[in-house]
Formats: C-alpha cells, structure tokens, sequence
C-alpha cells in the first residue's frame, strides 16, 4: 500500500486512545500530546475513564479513553471527534467507535481481538470490523501483542510486564503516523521511570518499535499527518492540567501574599489530583493535610486561616455538601478561605470521573442562613490559574470565603500554558490590622468603602480577641440576639460580596450586530467558542458572552444580556445558570440549550440546535 | 516565673447558670494559664457548640467559638500553621465524643499538640436536657423517657483506643486538682485529653456526685501521682494491688498487706493496659482515678509536618513559584 502514501497537511486533528483501563491508555495520550505540545501545536486533551480502577479485563464497562486534538492554530476542545482511533482490544473498538470519524484510521492489536476478547465485547460474528461496518481498508491491523513479546523477548522481564508496554507500541505507531520525534517521549520515559531504567529502556525499545513498523509498512492506511504550528504566542510553554493549574495559582497567590499555603483535603475524584500536587511542593513551604473527613478537611483549613495562612479545601460536589456548615462559619467569622469544587456528575455519588456543571447552585445558595459568597468558575485547564489565583485574592483583601468551580473536563484536560511571571500579576494585600489601630480596634469594625472588616493575627499583643459562629455585634464580635443587629450584619455581609469589583463579561464574535448571543460560564467555553465560529464561518451572526465571575455578576451582565434579539443559555445542567441570571436580571428570558451526559458537548450538536435559533 | 495573673486571661462576665461547673473550671484555666505563663496573645482558645463552648468568650486570649464538633479539626489547622501558638481545645461530652467523635480520635492518633479539654457533665445542656454518649445505660432524660438502651463511651478507653498518649482527669469543683492536670498538659508535648468531671444543676444535678465534693473525693476517688504509690482513703488506708488480670483494693496493715506491696504509678509506661484499667475504675467498688494517668512522649503531627517541610526545603533545588516552574519540561515558541 506504500504507494498510496501521501502527507496530509491538516489544520487539527485529533487522536483517541482506548482500551482496558489497565493498558495505559492515559500514558500514551499524556505523551503523545507532550510531544505535539513540544513542537508548538496547540493541544487539548480529555481523558475519559471509569469509575473502577481494574473492571474485569476486557469488558464493555472497563474501557479507558484518552483524546488528544492538536491543531496548527488555537484548538478550543478535545474535539467532538477522532481522526485517528487506537483501540487495544474488542471492547474497545465496540465502545469507542462511535467517537470516531467516518474516514478515520482505526488501530488495532489483531491479539486482542481473538474469539474469547468478541465474546466479552458482545460481537456476535468473527468480524466485528465487518459488523460495525468500518472499512477494512481505514484498519492498521497489526499483532501488538506479539510483537511487543518479540521485541522484549531478550529483556528478561516478566510476561505481565511485558504486556504492560503495548500501549508504547501503539504509541510509536501514532508517532510515525504524525511524523513526531520520539526523542521528547524517550525523555519522558527516561524521567517517568528514573528509578527503574530498566523500565523506561523496554518502553522506549517498544515505541521505536512501534514506530518502525509503520515506517516498514508504510502501514496499511493512505495518509500521514502533518500539523504545523501557525500561530501561537512567543513565550516559554509548559503543558499542564487543570487541576494543576488550579495548584499552582494558589502556590503563586501565597507567594504573592507573602502568606503560608495551607491546603485541607481529603480524597475524592476528580479533585485528588489537588492534593497530590500541592503535597509535593514542601519545599515551597505548602503544608497539606490529608484530613479524616471532608468536614475536617474545610474546617481545619478554617483553623489555619484564623492562624493566618492562605488555607484552602479542594473536593467535588459529595464533599461540598460535607463542607457547607464550615464554608458558613467562614462566612460569619469573615475569614479568607479558597474551596476548589471539582464538579462531577450528581446526585449522591452519582459519576465520580464524568463532567457536569450541576453545582452552581449548590455552591450560590446550598447553605443555612443569608450566606453570600464569590463564586468563580474556570474556563479552560490554563485558566485554572488565573481562576484560582483571583480567588486567592479576593478572599484575603475582602476576608471571605471563595467558591473555585472547575469540573472533572476542565480539571483532567490539558493544555499549553505559557509560564506566567508573577510580577505580571495583581498585588494580593490583606486587611491587616496596623499597631496604630490599638485601643480604638473593634474585630468587626470595616472599611467603610470595602466593608471589609481587619485581620488581627493571632500572635499580635494587644489584638487578642474572640470570633465565633453565633451571631455577634456589628463592632465587638460579643454574641449579640438584638434583632437590629442581626439583620444590620445581614445586609453588611451581603454588601461587603456585592462591592467586590470583577472584570466585565467579554463579547465574543459578532458583538455590534449578533442576531444570537450564546451564554456559558466555566468549563464549557471551548466547545461554546468552537461552535460560535463554526456558525460564524457559515455566516451567521453570533456572539458569546462566557461568564468566568458568577458571584458578584461582571457590572455589564444585564446591558450584554439584554443587547441581543436572543439569548441561549447552555450549560451542563438542566438550567442553573440560566436560572441564576432570571434572578439577578429583571426580564431576561432567554433560550436554553441543557445537556447532562457526563461528557463534554459536542460542537456540533451545539450548531444544530443554535442554528435552529438564527433565521438566516 | 511566670509575670502574669489570673486577671492577664479573663475577661467578660460568664452567663453560665449558678453552680455550673463551667464557673469553677474557667477559673481554674485561668490560674493555670498565670502559672504557666504563655502571654495571652500567643494563645489560642478553640471551642465547638455547647455550654462549656461558650468559655472562649471569657478570655483574654485569641478564641474561636466555632460549629458543633468542629474544635478539633479546626485547632489541628490552627496549631499546623502556627506551631509557636498554644492551642487549647474546648468542648463538651457531645461537641467531643458526639458529633465530633471523629475528630476526637484522629486528632489523638495523629498527636497534634494541642490542649484538649473535655468537659463531662454526661447530658446535653445547651439543647435542654437529652442523654449525651457519655449518659450510663438506662440514663433518663426528655429524649429517653424510659431510659437510655444504649451503653456510654468512656473518654479514656476512645483516647487509649486511637492511641493517644495523654489523659487526665479532674473533678471541676477542685481548683488544685485541675491546675495540676492543666499545667502538666501544657508540659506534655502532644494531644493532651483532660477529662473535667462536671456537674450540670439544671439537667444532670448530681453526675459525678461520689466525687463532687473534698469529702467525696476522700473517700471514692484516688490522686494519681506518677513515682508515687497508689494509696487513698480519709487516712491513705487503703491502696491498690495487682492481681491477676486486673486490679484489686486492700487495706494497708490488714492480711499481710504494707505499703510496700502497692502499685507505683507510672504515667510514662508507654504500655497503655494499666492506664485504661485505672482509668475505668468506678465505685461502689473502687475509687475514681484523678491526676495524669497516661503521659507518654511521642513525636507530634505538627512537628513533625514542620520537621518535613524542612528537610524537603534542604534538599530539592526550587523554593519559590519561578523555580517550581521550571521543575516542568519546557518548550520555547519564536
């Protein structure tokens, strides 16, 4: 088939790896996007796993998946779907076809696919290529298994570890397909495994493997891929994750501060990834603590931002239900304190490792009393630090607590990231107390422009003082019932959150004369941005206004919301969002577009249903 | 010697009902805060939700009157980030063993050197009178109308359990007895449980009542001292003896019995199966253990978290957020 080969120059393209969810089908993804990042491509990845660690092998519900889109410009999604699909055993191909092109290139391991594998993946005939109907030609069918046993034959490794490096194979097979250096995935190898070269060398034998072979075989498809950076913005790169970014914006916001990071968690997914990454920088004096409960993990967080550090709690949305009673006495204590909720698919434990933007509300109202708090929601896995480190900020200047929304798409996916320099960033100054204010000092005496009340310290001399969770005095903070009072602290805990100053709401696309503004907030904003220009591109006109600052609202919401013959709102709930700008909006009524799958959208349904909008 | 008083730590007119055993312990804290002499300023007061949670409002320290059951989460994050503040918990039968069980046992596994004042009145005060996990079997209240059918926690048993290194007891009422136990807290690094036996007048009038008074204690309850032997009675007649398994009262001078032949507490025996036995000990038939009864040293949480970061500081190459990036593999776009 050599002689069909051509290069395919292509704007993007994306890459699905799949199978059982011990094959390591995550690995190779994370490589292969490292690679293409390291050439300049604009990537996004999202990994798609299960809930079990080990389902039985080969079974339906065991499969893993990792997609990776890579595009010469700006890519905004992980792609709705595959040019390239890798599927490591039967199961894989039945589940994860309907995630790939028509012309797409499917990859096989022919060992994998044997009678017993089509049994457990429910195929009824011996040739499931034939009846999922795929084109024999667009299948590189190769004997992974086997090769990989030959290729590390001489190793002295074990059979189960052997198997283990497959995914290599596959992997060096992709690489020759997109004509990607191997040197950036050895290097990766050689520093994964640093403390077992023995390991790092038997996979990167089996990617060259990999590689060779499609070079030798020109393998059995018609194209490979080349992808060219056009346009990126000069600057130093790194790729990272949302959850990582969400990290490293509080180590930067402390920093910044000059204040002690202090993180109380405790494991859920798809949030732990938090902890295990604020867990290793000890050397940047981050103190976390894995705490016994979800409760302990926010309260002690309480307890250390009393003491006078920047203290966060990291969870999804099981554990902001644990969280709330303490996330309220931060509220009336008025202490700084950062709550990351990785949203996750609900109710109850619901889907712990699929999408969903279904705690908005939760977050907004989900707790006893008049308990006002910012609320502020990530757009993309980058935007995670700026996200996280502006909520650091508000936090410590306006002495509250700061809800972080991110969501297992955003805070799994990846993306290039140009290194920040912290002198790019705002100042992070906290209302301390100034010896100056000993004698007239009063814990819940404010700023009269912020409302901001002052941060005594403990260790202070002369500032001792007590706070609490019962209702106190507006300048004291002694437990006062005095009805006047109460209702004055009321309105002065609201006030002190509507005063805090956020960026307005950006328009994108056509914003003078858009028939169709498209509304989001958070994790959604690629695939709502990738829609908005697919309809743009078709010439219709549309705009975008995403939303990053949810509580207090940008001061333009109402002028944009109200600028456009329509509105969508879509979001990943059945209408939350939508329901929370009714509210703060007078007469906003807008159309809604709500999808609740545990995954991400997909571009084109958006158009489809945005188009059935638009007149023209 | 320490330059401060009583006064230094006081403030505000406690709202506790008269006879109250809150009142008598408050002043105590006081006096052992004086005697010890950490400045006000540099301790931290934490409590949950209850009547005894109410104390942090009458220091002069730092306090935090925090959410029910809470205290020590939130003193475990307090005192991780600030290992030079003295923290001390406070909390009632149900703030400590209910609702914040949880927290209870963890906070003694991890031994985070915090204060922990459990003040034991076994009833629900605050809430108006129902039965606490502190209550006996077959306690009657207004939500066990025909008696509890459940058996109580012991506090000592739950601190032993989760491992924990120090326990003590007082009765409120007695001013010395409390110091005593509170400055030897304060001495001992690590979670430090001090179990203060009080009674409630509105609710549980006459809990702990054998012991509620000098005479009481005379007779029904034995000052545990470490180096010392175990004797008590009016006249230290009697004294407690190994037997078996378990432990036995005698009387000096009767069948052979000298002083000789009597336990000598060891408050340092890392061995904890002696302290729970002497911890559990009740009348009619022995006396109620007051004093240190378990000091144990141990390496504490927050030293040791502090101890990490140090170590890790000296030997990895990035400390500020500059050099953490550039820990990642980079790439350069023209």
């Amino acid at each position: 088939m050599g002689e069909k080969l051509e290069v395919k120059e292509l704007e993007q393209v994306a890459v699905r790896f799949s199978g059982d969810s011990g094959d390591g089908m995550q690995l190779a993804g994370n490589i292969f996007s490292t690679i293409s990042a390291t050439v300049g491509n604009s990537i996004s990845t999202f990994p798609d796993y299960p809930a079990d660690i080990r389902a039985p092998q080969g079974s339906l519900t065991g499969v893993s998946g990792f997609q990776v889109h890579i595009g010469a410009n700006e890519v905004f999604t992980p792609g709705d779907k595959c040019d390239v699909l890798v599927a490591m055993n039967a199961a894989a191909l039945k589940t994860q076809y309907k995630y790939a092109k028509p012309d797409a290139a499917i990859i096989i391991d022919t060992d994998a696919f044997q009678k017993k594998d089509l049994e457990k993946a429910a195929f009824k005939t011996d040739d499931p290529i034939a009846e999922m109907g795929i084109d024999a030609d667009r299948v590189i069918a190769c004997p992974i298994t086997q090769m990989v046993k030959d290729c590390l034959a001489d190793s002295g490794m074990d059979l189960k570890s052997i198997l283990k490096c497959r995914n290599m194979f596959a992997l060096g097979l992709v690489c020759w397909l997109f004509s990607r250096d191997l040197d950036v995935a050895f290097n990766f190898l050689r520093e994964k495994f640093a403390k077992k070269p023995g390991v790092a060398e038997a996979n990167i034998k089996v990617i060259q493997a990999g590689y060779d072979y499609g070079h030798n075989t020109h393998s059995n498809v018609n194209n490979v891929y080349r992808i060219e950076t056009k346009t990126k913005v000069p600057g130093r790169y790194m790729d990272i994750t949302g959850n990582k970014a969400t990290a490293y914006g509080l180590i930067a916001a402390a920093e910044k501060a000059g204040l002690r990071l202090y993180l109380g968690s405790y494991p859920i997914t798809p949030a732990t990834d938090i902890l295990h990454e604020l867990s290793k920088h000890k050397s940047l004096g981050v103190t976390t603590v894995q705490c016994e409960d979800e409760i302990a993990g926010c309260s002690s967080a309480v307890g250390a931002s009393f003491a006078g550090a920047l203290a966060a709690t990291s969870t999804s949305g099981p554990g902001i239900c644990l969280k709330s009673e303490a996330m309220n006495l931060a509220v009336i204590l008025e202490l700084p304190l950062v709550v990351l909720d990785v949203q996750r698919g609900g109710p109850a434990t619901g889907l712990p490792t699929k999408s969903e933007q279904t705690d908005l509300l939760q977050v907004l109202f989900g707790r006893n009393g008049e308990s006002p708090m910012p609320v502020l929601a990530a757009i993309s896995p980058t935007d995670c630090f700026d996200t996280a480190y502006m909520a650091s900020k508000i936090a410590l200047e306006h002495m509250t607590p700061v809800v972080v929304l991110t969501d297992a798409f955003v805070a799994n996916g990846s993306a290039a990231f140009r290194l920040p320099e912290l002198k790019d960033y705002p100042d992070i100054k906290p209302p301390y107390v100034t010896p100056d204010m000993q004698g007239s000092w009063a814990p819940y005496q404010r700023n009269p422009e912020t409302g901001v009340r002052y941060w005594a310290v403990p260790g202070t001399e002369g500032f001792q003082h007590i706070l609490g969770g019962l209702e106190k005095d507006n300048k004291t903070g002694a437990i006062s019932t005095d009805p006047e009072n109460h209702d004055l602290m009321t309105h002065l805990r609201q006030e002190k959150i509507n005063k805090i100053q956020v960026p307005d709401v950006e328009v994108l696309g056509d914003k003078d004369d858009a028939e169709l503004l498209i509304v989001g907030f958070g994790g959604t904003y690629g695939h709502l941005h990738a829609a908005m220009d697919e309809m743009r591109a078709a010439g219709k006109k549309v705009a975008l206004a995403h939303f990053k600052y949810i509580n207090p609202l940008p001061a333009n919401t109402s002028e944009v919301l109200k600028k456009y013959p329509k509105v969508v709102v879509a979001e990943q709930n059945l209408g939350q969002f939508a329901a929370y700008l009714r509210m703060k909006v007078d007469g906003f009524v807008p159309y809604q577009f709500n999808q609740v799958k545990g995954q991400p959208f997909v571009v084109e349904e958006l158009v489809n249903a945005f188009n059935g909008l638009v007149k023209s | 010697m320490s330059t401060y008083t009583a006064n230094d730590y006081k403030k505000g007119q406690p709202r506790w009902c008269p006879g109250c055993g809150d009142h008598s312990f408050l002043a105590s804290l006081h006096k052992a805060m004086a005697e010890i002499g950490v400045p006000p300023y540099q301790t931290a007061v934490i409590s949950g939700i209850g009547c005894s949670s109410r104390l942090p409002h009458y220091m002069n320290t730092y306090g935090m009157n925090t959410i029910h059951g809470r205290a020590a989460a939130i003193a475990t994050g307090c005192k991780v980030v600030r290992p030079d503040l003295t923290v001390w918990q406070v909390s009632g039968d149900g703030d400590g063993l209910a609702i914040g069980g949880n927290h209870f046992i963890h906070a003694n596994r991890r031994n985070v050197n915090i204060k922990m004042i459990l003040l034991n009145n076994r009833i629900y005060g605050l809430t108006k009178g129902q039965y606490s996990p502190t209550s006996p079997r077959g306690f009657v209240s207004k939500s066990s109308p025909y008696g509890t059918v459940e058996d109580p926690f012991r506090p000592a048993e739950l601190c032993f359990g989760a491992r924990g290194h120090f326990f003590a007891r007082a009765v409120a009422t007695d001013v010395q007895g409390t110091v005593e136990i509170l400055k030897a807290a304060y001495n001992h690094k690590g979670t430090a449980v001090c179990e203060i036996m009080q009674n409630c007048v509105i609710f549980n009038n006459g809990a702990h009542e054998s012991i509620y008074n000098n005479e009481g204690r005379k007779k029904n309850a034995i000052y545990l001292r470490h180096g010392e032997p175990m004797v008590f009675g009016e006249n230290n007649e009697y004294g407690l003896m190994q037997e078996g398994f378990g432990i036995k009262v005698v009387k000096i001078g009767e069948n052979g019995v000298t002083l000789d032949d009597i336990l000598v507490h060891d408050a340092h025996c890392e061995d904890n199966t002696l302290h729970l036995k002497l911890a559990m000990m009740e009348g009619p038939d022995f006396p109620v253990a007051l004093g240190v009864i378990r000091d144990v040293d141990a390496p504490t949480y927050d030293d040791a978290v502090n101890a990490q970061i140090d170590e890790i500081k000296a030997k990895k190459p990035y400390h500020n957020f500059a050099e953490l990036l550039e820990t990642n593999d980079i790439w350069e776009v023209k």
